[in-house]
């Protein structure tokens, strides 16, 4: 079981409130991303789930049980660090059996366990090295492996991808999505990648300053984001925001449109702009439009073969159905 | 460093710098090979001779040899075990965040500016004086007999003076140490459930081995000719209770004159200390591999 609750929990270094009063719940077996420009308090957030910080005020409870100041080992969560954090020293074998150990489980259980763990991640051939003979994937394996044997209540992943090149990413993704599948366990993975957390997620949390914007399901956040910030996050390219008379002409402060809500057209339409930068992803063509008399250029997707090259004039028409609006304090106009 | 070339080059320009080196070290050494196998008393000059072993028969078979050697033994021993101890809690110590911390670190690597004749004087007179020394105030504040250190046990006093001197240098490269230790590392420990003391035996310690090491093995070669603390405090006495080999080869050549048995005790310490060097280098050597 894994329910983890957090009631008003509150963090500050010194003087500096890192996170305001936050209410959230994880429900058993979710997998919850924390996603959120750099600095907004996931990883501090993450470390006080685990106990590796203290709360300032507020409660913590795991399974009902109030865990506010358990220590870590006892809160029966395991954590995998961005860093590895793999002990040196130690045979990968080891490694993985070092919580076991810790815990006093009897041998053959542990050897059971380590084959397990070592199957599931294809580390079998590698257990007898040293994590320094091994190469950055594999060691992100060993570090998933050491957190699976203990058959925690819930993982906490803080950005467990961001040191792999991007094929690997995509693959280790993939991996971790299977192993929630197949464990069934909870997990709370922090990323500032907004693919990982569009992929990976049930339930994608969006913080802002320690600030919690919007949870909800990746659709729900991205058909229906609560307010401009959400907007903008979520999604990439990102959703173009426009503001101003155009804005006002649809009675909001700000108007949003993804890029695949507007239609490009070399004869006529609602905006009169000239191509600027174009991108070829083979599938996709996004390119960038400058709109006569707006500063920020639009960014627009077409599919794979639009002939059209910089400087070419064109006109681009919104979906309606598709437009999102946000009022003066950038929450949205339902 | 990985093609031929490269290390031919290497080995190139690093010559001229072992060449000298090489000199520096033979000349002397091949100087005192020749006066240990002459007869050579200072108060007798112009009178040197050959006289092949006799030198190393004497100096050999002299029982003042045996007692200095395991006072040796016992004195790189005694302060490598306080200092490696001494130095891993301290840098535990001093590791915490608490009050003063600069300064503090100042006054521990302190005592390692002060020359071995200084602060063997001052622990002589100050601390171990039975008469005047503050520990003698002390046991008689208590009400307890003063204890005579300097003669009731006059290696263990010395062990402490020079552990003394050297705990800093021990502190301070285990303190590094300690501190260029991954805190993720220990993070994931605390949360795989090792409570601190597992923490310090699994995680610090063998972080530490490589530091340990370097502290040993650096100390042992200045340990082993350890001469002045003992010069100004015991001068080797009572008998030969605190006499090491230095102290014995310098009692032979100056003392007694007898340049040519001094050379030969010499000789036979370079011996003694690349047995040691080749011992630790196979025990713990491993370590330095990276
Ligand atoms: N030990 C600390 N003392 C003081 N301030 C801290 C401490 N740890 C974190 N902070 C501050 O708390 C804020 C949140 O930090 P945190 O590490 O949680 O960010 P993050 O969202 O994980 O960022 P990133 O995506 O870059 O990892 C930052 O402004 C940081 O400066
Ligand atoms: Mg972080």
């Amino acid at each position: 079981m894994g329910r983890i609750t957090l009631d008003k929990v509150r963090k500050a270094f010194g003087d500096i409130e890192v996170i305001p009063p936050l209410d959230l719940t994880i429900e058993d077996g979710e997998f919850v991303v924390f996603v959120g420009p750099s600095g907004c308090g996931k990883s501090t957030l993450l470390r006080l789930i685990a106990g590796l910080e203290d709360v300032s005020g507020g409660q913590i409870r795991i399974d009902r049980e109030d865990a506010t100041n358990l220590p870590p080992a006892k809160r029966g969560l395991a954590m995998v660090f961005q860093s590895y954090a793999l002990y040196p020293h130690m045979s990968v074998r080891k490694n993985i059996a070092f919580p076991m150990k810790m815990a006093g489980l009897p041998q053959d259980e542990q050897e059971r366990r380590i084959e397990g763990a070592a199957k599931a991640l294809n580390l079998t051939d590698y257990l007898d090295r040293k994590p320094g003979q091994l190469s950055g994937g594999q060691r992100q394996r060993v570090a998933i492996g050491r957190a699976i044997v203990r058959e925690p209540a819930a993982f906490l992943f803080d950005e467990p991808l961001s040191n792999l090149d991007a094929a690997l990413r995509v693959g280790m993704r993939l991996e971790i999505s299977e192993l929630h599948k197949r464990l069934a366990t909870t997990m709370i993975y922090v990323t500032h990648d907004q693919v990982e957390a569009m992929t990976m997620a049930d339930k994608i949390v969006v913080l802002r300053a320690g600030n919690i914007e919007q949870v909800g399901s990746p659709l729900e956040l991205y058909n229906r984001p609560r307010n401009v910030f959400v907007a903008g996050f979520i999604g990439s390219p990102k959703m173009n925001l426009i503001t101003g008379a155009e804005a006002a002409k649809h009675g909001a402060t700000t108007i949003g449109i993804r890029p695949e809500h507007l239609a490009i057209s070399t004869e006529g339409g609602a905006w009169k702009g000239e191509i600027g930068v174009s991108e070829h992803l083979g599938s996709d063509t996004f390119f960038h439009v400058t709109v006569d008399g707006w500063d920020e250029p639009l960014t627009v997707r077409a599919s794979g073969e639009v002939s059209l090259s910089y400087g070419d004039t064109v006109w681009l028409t919104p979906n309606e159905a598709n437009l999102h609006r946000f009022d003066a304090e950038g929450l949205r106009i339902a | 460093m990985a093609t031929k070339h490269s290390r031919m080059s290497a080995r190139l320009m690093i010559s001229p710098a072992v060449l000298l080196l090489l000199g520096w070290m033979l000349i002397p050494l091949s100087m005192t090979l020749y006066f240990s196998f002459l007869r050579y008393n200072l108060l007798m000059p112009g009178m040197e001779e050959f006289t092949g072993l006799t030198n190393y028969r004497y100096f050999l078979t002299d029982p003042a040899f045996f007692a200095a050697l395991w006072n040796t033994i016992a004195l790189v021993v005694g302060v490598l075990v306080v200092t490696v101890i001494g130095g891993i809690l301290l840098a535990l110590l001093l590791d915490q965040p608490f009050f003063g911390q600069g300064i503090v670190r100042i006054l521990v690597i302190a005592p390692f500016f002060v020359m071995p004749t200084v602060s063997a004087l001052v622990w002589k007179n100050m601390f171990m004086n039975p008469v005047n020394g503050l520990f003698a105030h002390a046991a008689k504040a208590l009400g307890l007999q003063p204890f005579d250190f300097l003669s009731a046990a006059p290696l263990g006093s010395i062990i402490g003076i020079v552990s003394w001197q050297w705990l800093p240098f021990a502190t301070l490269i285990l303190l590094t140490a300690l501190q260029s230790l991954d805190q993720e590392q220990l993070e994931a420990a605390e949360m795989d459930g090792a409570p601190w003391i597992k923490r310090f035996f699994y995680i610090m310690l063998p972080h530490l081995a490589r530091a340990i090491t370097v502290v040993i093995l650096i100390q042992t070669i200045f340990l082993l000719s350890v001469f002045a603390e003992i010069l100004v405090t015991t001068n080797g006495g009572p008998g030969t209770a605190s006499t090491n080999l230095t102290y014995l080869i310098y009692m032979q050549s100056l003392l007694q004159f007898d340049v040519g048995g001094g050379s030969a005790g010499g000789v036979v310490a370079i011996i003694l200390a690349n047995i040691v060097a080749i011992f630790l280098m196979r025990m713990i050597g491993k370590n330095l591999d990276a």
